[in-house]
Parts: structure tokens; sequence; C-alpha cells
């Protein structure tokens, strides 16, 4: 297979602001999490290409390949999956938390709703 | 092709308003992920992500959905600012790359640090043909105690903000037989992913695999049976305040093998000490921190997938 050069690189860049189009642009805090996810994966997506060698093989010892892709961004990655999911949930739940609290998971809502606690206190 | 679908997955659920939708979006998304990782020659990531992403994320993010509601609002602002930000941190990161390394350069400089010293003498140090254990468990044994415990603490985290879960039934939907049907089907599955994640934990020396995905695998199935039974029957299968205990347990197996092998006058984690021969001492030593790391994730993620499945839904 013919590999596309830096083509991996731009897709992962654009992912990765689609990401981030989310995270500062919209108001719904489930969708920011989303969109914090999406830039994540991106960037996973960056360092597992970072790790391919062309003509490698898995980096699974065998008899069969010469040439191996490299293991350590592989490593990096799997476990930064498993704690990515760990910290979402305690993301998510600090928005249930939020929304039993505030009623809303609209970021303008819950910044109207402070406002007015303040002017109430005043 | 794999690239071009996930650009038009990543905008679909970027536009989308319906939360249910971008979950789902999200979900499709991490599966062309892990099939993109595959073809990196990344399997064991693969492997990950597919049980991560693709199952467990999306289960927790539709819990949450159910307790906060699945409508965004549209906002009146214009998106002109955020999108002229977006656009040039983009162009500077495409300016950045333009002179990295081609993919699949055998030169590259990430390919000529550590990775070469791995490929060549792990078979010699640790007996393990599978690479990515042999430099998870055992190379970089440090940096998966430290990923072990910062799972374990978002596990306590999650249950200090939502409660770990009391054992009472959540909702059930659909007819009686419906979920009968459910539940013979499930009744058949369970056993072959108990199987398949105990065969993922222990052959991971060997083969793509290892505590990270078992675990995951072993609480989807304790999901999968709590969806169609209902809480109350899974608390009697595994009650919810045994979870953070094995969770602290399989830590404590992981430090308690480092603190074996300092207690034989060896460095934090050398398994090389734990028995006469260093190769057989590697072997005991991963498949234990193996262990530890397969009991941690499994019992955070059932906890927090408790937590989030019990919290009472607020009118």
């Amino acid at each position: 297979m013919e590999l596309p050069g830096l083509f991996n690189y731009w897709v992962v860049v654009v992912l990765m602001m689609a990401g981030f189009y989310v995270v500062i642009e919209q108001g719904n805090l489930v969708k920011k999490l989303i969109g914090l996810g999406l830039f994540q994966a991106s960037v996973f997506i960056f360092y597992i290409s970072i790790g391919k060698v062309a003509d490698g093989a898995p980096p699974i010892l065998g008899d069969a390949a010469e040439l191996y892709s490299n293991p350590l961004p592989h490593v990096l990655i799997l476990t930064a999956i498993v704690v990515g999911v760990a910290t979402t949930a305690v993301g998510l739940s600090l928005i249930v938390r939020i929304h039993e609290q505030y009623g809303s998971v609209e970021e303008d809502d819950i910044h109207r709703a402070d406002v007015q606690a303040d002017e109430d206190e005043a | 092709m794999l690239l071009a679908l996930l650009l038009a997955v990543a905008f679909a659920a970027v536009r989308m308003r319906d939360l249910f939708s971008v979950v789902m979006l999200f979900s499709i998304y991490s599966l062309l992920t892990a099939a993109l990782f595959m073809d990196l020659d990344a399997v064991d990531v693969a492997f990950t992500e597919a049980a991560v992403g693709a199952g467990v994320s999306t289960i927790l993010m539709l819990a949450s959905l159910r307790l906060v509601g699945r409508s965004e609002q549209a906002r009146r602002r214009n998106p002109l600012l955020a999108l002229s930000v977006v656009a040039v941190t983009g162009a500077a990161l495409i300016y950045g790359l333009s002179d990295a390394p081609l993919l699949g350069d055998p030169n590259a400089p990430a390919q000529q640090h550590v990775a070469p010293y791995y490929i060549q003498n792990a078979m010699a140090d640790t007996g393990v043909p599978n690479l990515v254990t042999a430099v998870l468990a055992s190379y970089r044994g440090f940096d998966t105690f430290g990923e072990t415990l910062v799972v374990f603490t978002a596990g306590l985290a999650v249950m200090l903000l939502l409660g770990s879960g009391r054992a009472r039934d959540n909702q059930q939907y659909g007819s009686e037989d419906d979920r009968n049907i459910q539940r013979l089907v499930v009744r058949a599955l369970i056993p072959w992913i108990l199987v398949f994640a105990l065969y993922v934990q222990f052959h991971g020396d060997f083969g793509a695999g290892g505590g990270f995905q078992a675990g995951v695998i072993f609480a989807s199935a304790f999901v999968l049976f709590d969806l169609v039974h209902g809480h109350r029957v899974t608390a009697q299968v595994i009650p919810a305040h045994w979870l953070p205990r094995l969770g602290a347990l399989g830590a404590l197996i992981y430090g308690g093998v480092g603190l074996c092998s300092l207690f034989v006058g060896q460095p934090f984690l050398d398994y090389a000490a734990l028995a006469q021969d260093p190769i057989a001492g590697q072997h005991l030593g991963i498949l234990l921190v193996e262990l530890g790391v397969g009991l941690t994730v499994f019992s955070v993620i059932t906890a927090i997938y408790y937590a989030f499945s019990t919290r009472e839904q607020l009118r």
C-alpha cells in the first residue's frame, strides 16, 4: 500500500480543530465533552501514525517479519484510552451534578443563574 | 478511505443538535478509529479502542443523557470568532507539520530512540513476544502503575460525586416478552464474553491483549447483564460495595509486586528479583501486574456504570 505522506497528519489537524470548535463554541456541556473526545481521539491517531513503519508488522515477535512498527506509541495510547474513559466519566458525573443543581446543562443558562444568584445576594 | 469516513462522521457530530445521535456518531467514530489503528499495525490499541470507545464510553454517555436530557439548545451567538480561532490554530499546526517526517518513514526520529532497543532485546530481557505487553508491564512499569492509580482515583471521584449505587431497580423498557428474549440471548452470550476476557487477560503476553482490555471486556459483560436483568439482580452477583475494594486490591497487587522486589534489594518493580531465573521472574511479574491492572479497570468501569445507572432522574 502506498502511504500518503503527510496526509494522515493533515486529517488529524482537521479532526482536532473540529473537536476544538465544539469545545469553545457550543454551549451544551455534554456536547463539549464529546468535542473533547474528538480532540483526544485525533491525538491518538497522531501518535499511532508516528509509530507506523512502512511494510512493518504489528509489534508481536514472530518468525515471519523482520521489520516491526514502533511499540512505544502503542503502549502510551493504549493506557491513555482507558484513562480517557475514566476521566470522561468524572466529567459526565460533574455534568449530572450540575444538572441537578441548575436544572440545565447549557452554559448560557448556568451563567445566567449564577449572575441572578449574585444579584439576589447583593 | 477510513480517514475520509472519520472526517464525515466528525463533521456530522459537530453539526447535529440531537445529543442521542451525536453519541451514536461518536461511537461509530471510535469504531472507525479502531479500524484505522489496525491498518497502522497497532493491534493492541485497536482492541482497546473498540472495547472502550465503541462500547463502554457510549453506554456511559447514554446513561448520562438519560439524566440530563437529549436535546441541545441552538445558540444565537455568531460563530465567526470561534471559527477564525480554529482556522488560525489549524493553519499554524499544518504549517508546523510541513517538515515532519513522512508517514511510515523508518528513519524518522521517533523510530530511532528506544524502539530499536525494545524490538531487539525484549525477547531476551522479558521472554514476552508481544512487545506492547513487554514495554507496558516491564520497561515502562512505573508509568503503567501511575495510570492504574489514575483510573482508580477517577473511579473514586465518580463514586464521590454520584454515590456508589444503591441496590434498587433501574428503569426497565419494553414489554415482558421482549425482555425475555433479551435475557435468553444475554444468558447465551455472557459466559463467552467472560471466557474471552480471561483469554485476553492471560494470553496478553503472546497475542494482542492484556489487563486493560480484559478489564473492560469483563466489565462489559456485567453491564450487559445489568441492562436486561436490572440492577437489583446484578447487585446480588457483585455488590456495589465490593467494587472499590476490588479496585484497591488491584492497585495493591501491582504496588505489592514492586515492594516485593524492593524488599529483596532490587529496584522497585524489577521483576527479575521475583524468582531465581530472571526470565521466570519477569513472567511472574508481568502476569501479576497485568492481573492487578485488569482487576482495577474492571471494578472501576463497573462501579462507574453502577453510579450512573442507579442515579435518580431529577424532575
